[in-house]
């Protein structure tokens, strides 16, 4: 179903990490996304120094820091968002499958097909819950009505929202709860059917349920989806992710499997900061 | 509790009750003040609307509707000032409309900071409030002059010309009100700028967008001084290539004749504009609390 998956033995070797083995998380398996001597500017104000980071495919990368430490600003240059304001720019290397997203010639449209992103607030467009989902998808690929309502249907079902909204596909979106629009919003990104998956801060504006729906949405998606999410919240990180990256000042400090990463990490600053000592 | 807590200093009660005394007074003179003032502005606005219903509304009847201008004496109605007027103020918001929201679009999605932007809203506001007679030379001079004469044409071109900065004003106004995180959600799905610009972001601004060009059929419909020397007016029926009637002209025209039929034309004319713009603005103002 996801084209551009297919693993063959000559993919997997090139898509291997090329980093040295102490910044590389410790999970198994091909490499999605990698940033290499990444740099990123506001102007002149240097907000990423020298990342070095590899997102594994179909795993959660969790990214952690107290505020200003760069996590927000990493995902909007991983889908180019940055390009729209002049002024900020980024430097290195970052690899979709082996290739620099960082180029001039990059298609954006195309790649943020590929690479979706969801927001800290929901953020609904003006129309009904059906066009919401069909908008992302009719920018680039031509369906016809009967394949339209499946896509709809598959999209909200993936993210958990079919069965609340099944009779009411034809109201303004603006009418779902908090809750529900961000997850609308999930829907609306897997249905372009994208490879990776930014979600900055997805669940702050959200209720405990709420919050509990989407995480465990996060888990049902990294069958299909690379995902990185950004995340306040330590528990969450805990929960959700497979690799967890901590930042801090703009650099990345350490990265390495959840598990490790709250129990045993190798840095000073990334054990007072999970520990709650400062940020 | 230890033994050591601040205390709080005494208060001096008279001199409160004193200040008190003394915020109360000025409270109330303010209040009256305000509320006179208010009861002045009314007033002016109710006289006005009464003396145009107390004067205007006998000559309301289906003949004036279907009539067109006549001799004085002659049972003339007021037809075709009303279909040139709506001609003209429709033609003219038809023009001035698609300018006035391209150039609004342009100051809120693209011109962010550059000196043409600033150029552009700078002479955009000038021209909201330029005087309106100072178009109706401009259009004489562009128009009338080396097409060899008046004609509705004109006219509709003073007034789109009077139509676009006040679209170019709430076009900007309302985009800038969308939230910058719904353009990114639009672009962080692959849509291009004018996509983004075109189907979320005007479709969130629509009753917004919407109450701009109503405010602005609203002004041209009552503008005298851009036809005087575009569309001059006209006894008949008349396409648009030639003089053409509308109601601001004839009321200008007939109010000040010595002829009583024309005179009461001249207000019941008035009383149709002030309707007319009033329903508009009513329209306008229940698409804003819509949103």
């Amino acid at each position: 179903m996801f084209s551009g998956n297919s693993t063959t033995m000559e993919q997997a070797t090139t898509r291997e990490s090329a980093l040295p083995p102490q910044q590389r998380g410790t999970l198994e398996g091909p490499v999605k996304l990698s940033m290499r001597n990444l740099d990123f500017y506001y102007g002149t104000n240097q907000a990423l120094k020298n990342i070095a980071l590899d997102l594994p495919e179909k795993r959660v990368t969790g990214m952690i820091g107290p505020s200003g430490c760069g996590k927000s600003t990493l995902l909007r240059v991983l889908n180019r968002m940055y390009d729209l304001y002049p002024g900020q720019r980024a430097e290195g290397q970052v690899l979709l499958d082996g290739e620099n997203i960082l180029e001039s010639s990059v298609d954006l449209n195309a790649l943020r097909s590929r690479i979706g992103m969801v927001f800290q607030k929901p953020t609904p467009f003006p129309m009904t819950i059906y066009e919401n989902i069909a908008f992302g998808v009719k920018l680039h690929e031509r369906l016809n009505r009967a394949d339209m309502d499946a896509r709809v249907e598959w999209s909200l079902t993936r993210a958990a929202l079919w069965a609340e909204v099944k009779d009411r596909l034809n109201t303004p979106a603006s009418g779902l709860s908090g809750g529900q629009q961000q997850r609308l919003c999930i829907a609306r990104t897997i249905a372009t059917r994208p490879e990776v998956i930014l979600l900055d801060e997805p669940t702050s504006a959200l209720d405990p349920i709420s919050t509990l729906k989407i995480e465990e949405l996060i888990d049902e998606l990294k069958r299909d989806f690379t995902i990185a999410i950004v995340t306040h919240n330590m528990q969450q990180a805990a929960r959700c992710a497979d690799q967890v990256a901590f930042f801090y000042l703009g650099e990345l400090i350490e990265v390495g499997q959840a598990g490790q990463m709250f129990t045993a990490p190798k840095q000073r600053r990334t054990q007072d900061y999970v520990t709650g000592r400062f940020g | 509790m230890s033994a050591t807590v601040m205390q709080a200093p005494p208060k001096a009660t008279s001199t409160a009750a004193l200040l008190g005394r003394r915020r109360r007074r000025i409270d109330l003179a303010a209040r009256v003040f305000a509320v006179v003032a208010t009861l002045v502005g009314l007033a002016f606005l109710a006289s006005i609307l009464i003396t145009l219903f107390y004067l205007g509304a006998p000559g309301l009847s289906l003949h004036m509707l279907h009539t067109v201008t006549r001799a004085p004496g002659s049972n003339g109605g007021l037809a075709n000032a009303i279909v040139g007027s709506i001609i003209q103020a429709g033609l003219g918001t038809l023009i001035g409309t698609p300018i006035g929201l391209m150039a609004g679009t342009y100051l809120a999605e693209y011109s962010n900071g550059t000196k043409l932007g600033n150029a552009v809203r700078f002479v955009s506001d000038i021209l909201l409030s330029a005087p309106s007679i100072l178009i109706g030379l401009f259009i004489y001079q562009v128009i009338v002059v080396p097409f060899g004469g008046f004609s509705g044409l004109a006219g509709a071109a003073a007034l789109a010309i009077l139509v676009i900065p006040v679209v170019v004003r709430t076009t900007e106004d309302m985009l800038r009100l969308i939230p910058i995180t719904l353009r990114e959600a639009a672009i962080a799905l692959g849509a291009p700028r004018w996509k983004t610009i075109v189907f979320i972001c005007y479709r969130a601004a629509l009753d917004g967008l919407l109450t701009g060009v109503l405010l602005a059929v609203a002004r041209v419909a009552g503008e005298t001084a851009p036809l005087l020397f575009t569309s001059l007016g006209n006894s008949d029926y008349s396409g648009l290539g030639s003089a053409m009637s509308s109601l601001p002209i004839t009321i200008y025209q007939y109010a000040a004749s010595a002829f009583d039929d024309w005179v009461q034309l001249a207000w019941t004319g008035a009383l149709l504009i002030t309707l007319g713009v009033l329903a508009i603005n009513i329209v306008a103002r229940t698409l804003v609390r819509r949103r």
